[in-house]
Order: C-alpha cells, then structure tokens, then sequence
C-alpha cells in the first residue's frame, strides 16, 4: 500500500541551477527505481533561511510529492542525507491530511445540495397536500353518504 | 423482575420517609406559586449584584477561531505567511487564549509551525 509523502529539502545557495535539476532527477530516479511514482515537482526557489544552517543564511527550496512505500520513502531520506549539497530536508505524511480533506470537502458539498433539496421541494410539499386533500375529501364523503 | 425488587425495596424503605414529605409536597402544591414567587424575589437582588460584578465593567469580544469562520480547513506547514501571524515575534507559538483559535485547529497549527521550523521556515527563536 503505497503513500503519499511531500518530501521538501534545502539545496546549498551556492549550488547553480542545472546542478539542482541533476540532484531532482537523481532522486527521481530512486523513487522511481522503488516503485514510487514523483508526483510533483516544485522548486520554490531561493529563500532567507530562518536561522543559520551548515553556515549558510540562503537556501534554494525544492518539493517533492511522492507516491511510495516506507521503505522507498527510506532509501530517499538516506539519499538525501548522503548528498552534501543539501543542507536540510523534511518528510511529511500527506495522504491522510488529503483524505480528510476531501472528506470534508465532500461534507460541505452535501450539506450545500442539501440545504438546495430542502428549499427546492418545500413548496411542492407545501402544495401537494392542498391538492390531495380535496380528492380525498371528495372520495370520503360519498362514502360518508 | 428479581432485580426490580430489591430496589423497591430500597425505594420504599426511603420513601418512607419522603412517603411523608410527598403529601406534603402535594399539598403545598397551592402555595408553590408563592414560593416560586418568592425566589424571582431573591434571585434579581442577588444576581445584578453577582452577575456584572463578575463581568467588570468591560466588555470583552467574544474571539473566535480565525480558522473556523474562514473555513481554512489545511494548515500547511509551508504557508508561512499563515503561521507568522500565529508565532510571537521571539518566535514561541501564541497561546490559544490569546489568539482564540478552536482545540483542534490550535493543535493542527502547533504541528505545522513545528514542521515549519524544522526546515527552516519559521525560526526556533529569533537570533542575539
């Protein structure tokens, strides 16, 4: 059973770009390798660092979304912590928090189409009991009489 | 059945008791209004003075979770901008008290703010 991770890490500022293209694809292909699927690629591009890291105040951001094992998941952090270009990375567990999301989603879509539903047959209702009761008080009083 | 008797038995050896003061509940059943009226008396004299004393004379706004009324349902650790507004400016998390943000999205935001500092998007503490 395969999840979904974001696996975002901070490549050194002084690292050019086609080197950061070359450690993506690197780490690409790991996933990949494991049965994992990359999902998104995002760089973020170069940031302040909220304190300093390995003596460096700038880093260049990169975020992956990943569809994987643990084990895949694994080998990828151990990759990321082998090379030394990047300074720091983190891996957070999304497939749940996505999950309950569109839970939640689907819950105000409900509850919107609900709301629609209520205000939608209320006059019918409304209005079917004023034409029925006629009939039935027609066919009551002949047998009445 | 055999467990319902000895609880009568025990309701009935209580009420024997209160066997004397039903009726006598009964009975005062026409003067109750009486007492009733009699503890609005008490109450007004008691509670204007209770009441707003507790208050103070301050009205304070009632906070609300900002995460509630605008239906943010994701707190991401990324969104910085988001988190800064939730973080003192010597980069501690701000109480829930101060802030008024609800139980569950006050725990969601202390995790994203953790994520956060860990890669260096907020800071653990400012510099000096």
């Amino acid at each position: 059973m395969s999840r979904v991770y974001e696996v975002m890490f901070i490549v050194r500022p002084d690292v050019v770009e086609e080197e950061v293209d070359k450690l993506i694809a690197g780490f690409s292909t790991t996933v990949t390798g494991g049965g994992g699927v990359v999902k998104t690629v995002e760089k973020m591009g170069r940031r302040k660092l909220a304190y300093m890291v390995r003596k460096f105040n700038d880093g260049n951001y990169v975020l992956l979304t990943v569809e994987a094992d643990g084990p895949v998941v694994l080998e990828l952090e151990r990759r990321l912590r082998v090379t030394e270009p990047v300074i720091k990375f983190i891996t957070v567990r999304i497939d749940e928090e996505e999950k309950r999301l569109a839970k939640v989603k689907a819950l105000r879509g409900v509850r919107r189409k609900v709301e629609h539903a209520v205000s939608a047959p209320a006059p019918a209702a409304v209005a079917a009991p004023v034409t029925a009761a006629p009939v039935e008080a027609a066919e009551a009083a002949p047998a009445a009489v | 059945m055999s467990d319902e008797t000895p609880v009568r038995a025990s309701d009935s050896g209580a009420s024997q008791g209160s066997s004397e003061s039903g009726p006598s509940v009964g009975p005062s059943s026409g003067p109750a209004p009486r007492s009733g009226g009699g503890r609005p008396q008490g109450g007004p004299g008691g509670r204007p003075s209770g009441g707003p004393g507790g208050r103070g004379k301050f009205f304070r706004r009632k906070k609300v979770c900002k995460f509630c009324t605008e239906k943010i349902d994701a707190i991401p650790y990324r969104d910085v901008r988001l988190l800064q507004g939730f973080v003192a400016e010597r980069g501690k998390i701000v109480p829930r008290r101060l802030t008024g943000v609800c139980t569950t999205h006050q725990r969601r935001l202390t995790r994203a703010i953790k994520q956060a500092r860990n890669i260096a998007l907020l800071p653990f503490a400012t510099r000096h």
